[in-house]
């Protein structure tokens, strides 16, 4: 078979006869010889495809990826028009693209290499044993059955590859680069920095760090508060409308849940106007005579946090809710009866039996919607924009997230590199508290055996 | 005995009140939201809540005054892209949660691993790359560029619905393969007829997902008016220049997108309630 675990090119060619050493040199060969035609012509094909990728573009293309360019766009006097003309220069950004997909393109081959390494062997052991090499046919019945995942995992990859890893590799290298305003292609070039970002950020450029932290303290009190706030709630929402004895429990859920349904672009723009100085809210709290002057909801910044903590209770309440409820349904009957005989009053069942069953169910929930506010983009870009300004920040407001920091410094002034840098730093921020959340969990399910 | 009767009855008159003042406030935004798309009276925010005139002029305004912002053709757009990356997304979600669930092959821990890596990354980070490899290919500006981006990363979102797998019995699957099925055909004819709850919650996220997103579809259509869907058009409406103007069609083209979605929300409910639940709660 073609996944044959323990087989390094080593020791294949160690072992291997002359048909499977010729396929180090050769694609196919081994099956060529051994009636394998079709099988044999593929891998041949895709050797010859790859050289003549290589010879005609690919070395260029790495080539590049390591200059980034090095002929600047100028302009030249044109005696034929009579005026100086733009003669276009080297595109550091197509240098890098092509030079990404050029090394995905080896990598792509390199998987297909080794698969016909391992082909060879196993046709080489299998006439050793004297059988019949499988045909073409039995191969492509195989991806039917014992191969499956081959045949359905090739898209999703192809697509995986596409439009998430090769953009993400890009916009790592780009973390690495001067890829920012004063350099955009095509009328300039960029260049490799090493980690001179990494260290402006951190503590080289006063005006950068001086923004990375207070962004990033804020973000992490964001995303604690955000999710306790939600969670708590939401259990609290989901034990009220499950309470025995309230009836319309549906109606409750739905009213809730409509939040879920409608774009959160809708909500939270309609939001923004509600709580503006001069939105409905103030003039209503104005003109019941509770509130003298329009409360700042969205240009102070104590306001403004407390705001988008409290609006944020609106959307994320419900996604608690439905959980907890579908839990809640979940937990059988008598157990509640057994501890009810016992003579447990309702805080001692809820202690005991309700709520370690809720954080048995949602603590990984908990982790990943965790992650989920640290990168919650949409409630600080809608309804806030990262205002108020900070006039000691670097174009970043007291509410903005890293990411909605990250996406301004992208979309509004093109300082890539920066971009980059604080994704890669938001990304190793994310996986150190997520390991070290998924241990604690994974910990919690051993001690207690609850499943 | 009737003061534990008294005392029950009380709490649950809290909690009525409660559930009351709660459903209120989930409501205010919807009916603001309601009322605004019938005001008569233009300009972003006024300071009452219940409009001076009723009018149903933003509609009429919205459907049939197309000259710069063509509301029919954004929904057309939003449509096609939502049905065309929802099929993409389910077929390729559902592929790659039962491989996972249910065969085992040695790239299958570290294919999980790296989905889970992958989602680390905030993903507006690629935002420009993915911009930059789309006009490489000649693709930016067109409705397959977005189809393409809303479904090509499906294969990292198997977590819900391989957890859905997991909790089908493994014995059906044994069954049919004594009676001779391959791997394909448990998966066709035993797996999928069974998972009636997670396709339909596959396909109602996929489907919602191009509705909601403004930042994508905005990054690649550009300037481009015409190719705009529902969410990028409507967002556009709300720019510095426009708002003034274009508050109260804003409020007529949200309800009109919102009333379909939610209808058909609540009527799946059931099915989300099931996806989201289902793995966890039954496992």
């Amino acid at each position: 078979m073609l996944i044959n675990s323990g087989t390094s090119p080593v020791k294949i060619f160690k072992q291997g006869n002359f048909h499977t050493r010729l396929s180090f040199v050769i694609m196919g060969s081994a099956n060529l010889f051994n009636k394998q035609i079709t099988k044999g012509l593929l891998f041949l094909l895709s050797q010859i495809i790859y050289t003549v990728f290589m010879l005609t573009a690919g070395v260029r293309w790495i080539a590049g990826l390591i200059t980034l360019g090095t002929k600047e766009q100028g302009s030249v006097y044109d005696p034929e028009v009579g005026f100086n003309v733009t003669v276009a220069g080297d595109n550091s950004m197509l240098f890098m693209i092509y030079g990404v997909m050029a090394i995905i393109i080896t990598a792509v081959f390199l998987i297909i290499y080794y698969a016909n390494l391992k082909s060879a062997y196993a046709v080489q052991s299998v006439v050793l044993k004297g059988k019949n090499p499988p045909s073409f046919k039995q191969d492509l019945k195989s991806l039917l059955d014992e191969r499956f995942h081959f045949t359905m995992m090739s898209v999703p990859i192809l697509g995986i590859l596409a439009f998430t890893v090769l953009p993400l590799i890009f916009m790592i290298l780009i973390a690495f680069t001067n890829y920012d305003r004063a350099h955009q292609p095509p009328g300039n070039l960029f260049d490799w920095v090493g980690l001179t970002n990494f260290k402006a950020m951190l503590w080289q450029n006063d005006l950068l760090a001086g923004t990375f932290f207070p962004v990033l303290m804020w973000t992490l009190f964001w995303a604690v508060a955000a999710t306790v706030s939600c969670y708590l709630l939401g259990i609290i929402v989901a034990l009220l409308i499950n309470k025995k004895g309230i009836r319309f429990k549906p109606m409750w859920r739905t009213i809730l849940v409509l939040t879920i349904a409608i774009p959160q672009f809708i909500s939270l723009l309609i939001m923004r106007n509600m709580l503006n100085q001069f939105g409905p809210i103030n003039t209503l709290l104005q003109n019941a005579g509770i509130i003298d002057e329009a409360i700042p909801f969205l240009t102070d910044v104590n306001w403004a946090r407390a705001t988008v903590i409290l609006v944020n209770l609106w959307i994320g309440i419900p996604y608690t809710m439905l959980m907890t409820s579908g839990i809640l349904m979940n937990i059988p009957q008598d157990l509640y009866e057994a501890a009810r005989i016992d003579g447990a009053g309702p805080f001692k069942v809820f202690t005991k039996i309700t709520m370690p069953q809720i954080w048995f169910v949602t603590a990984p929930f908990l982790i990943t919607q965790f992650i989920g506010n640290i990168n919650n983009f949409n409630i600080i870009y809608l309804l806030t924009g990262g205002e108020p300004f900070a006039t000691d920040y670097y174009v970043a407001g007291k509410t903005d997230l890293l990411v909605t920091w990250l996406y301004k410094l992208t979309a509004d002034e093109k300082d890539y590199n920066l971009a980059s840098t604080i994704g890669i730093l938001v990304f190793i921020i994310s996986i150190v508290i997520s390991l070290l959340a998924y241990r604690h969990t994974a910990s919690y399910k051993k001690e207690d055996q609850y499943s | 005995m009737r003061s534990v009767k008294t005392t029950r009855r009380l709490s649950n008159l809290l909690v009525y009140a409660l559930l009351i003042i709660i459903s209120l406030i989930w409501i205010f935004p919807i009916v603001w939201v309601v009322l605004t798309s019938f005001r008569g009276e233009s300009g972003s925010f006024t300071s009452y809540f219940i409009p001076k005139t009723f009018t149903l002029d933003n509609y009429k305004n919205l459907l049939f005054d197309t000259d710069i912002f063509s509301y029919p053709r954004w929904f057309m757009n939003t449509l096609i892209v939502a049905v065309f990356s929802c099929l993409i997304t389910t077929a390729i979600t559902l592929a790659t949660a039962y491989v996972i669930s249910r065969m085992r092959f040695k790239l299958r821990k570290p294919y999980m691993n790296v989905a889970l890596v992958l989602g680390m990354f905030p993903a507006f980070m690629s935002m420009i790359a993915v911009y930059y490899v789309l006009k490489t290919i000649g693709l930016t500006q067109s409705l397959l560029a977005l189809i393409l981006v809303y479904s090509g990363a499906a294969g990292l979102s198997f977590y819900i619905a391989k957890g859905f797998f997991d909790t089908v019995p493994k014995s059906l699957d044994e069954a049919a393969r004594i009676d001779g099925a391959n791997n394909a055909q448990i998966f066709y004819k035993i797996t999928l007829p069974l998972s009636k709850p997670i396709i339909v919650y596959t396909a109602m996220t996929s489907f919602m997902a191009p509705w909601a997103d403004f930042i994508f579809a905005r990054v690649i259509m550009g300037d481009n008016y015409e190719k705009y869907t529902v969410a990028v058009g409507l967002y556009t409406m709300l720019s510095r220049e426009l708002i003034d103007k274009y508050f109260t069609q804003f409020a007529a083209g949200s309800v009109l997108i919102a009333v379909p979605i939610t209808i058909l929300f609540i009527v799946l409910q059931r099915f989300y309630v099931e996806g989201i639940t289902g793995g966890s709660v039954k496992g």
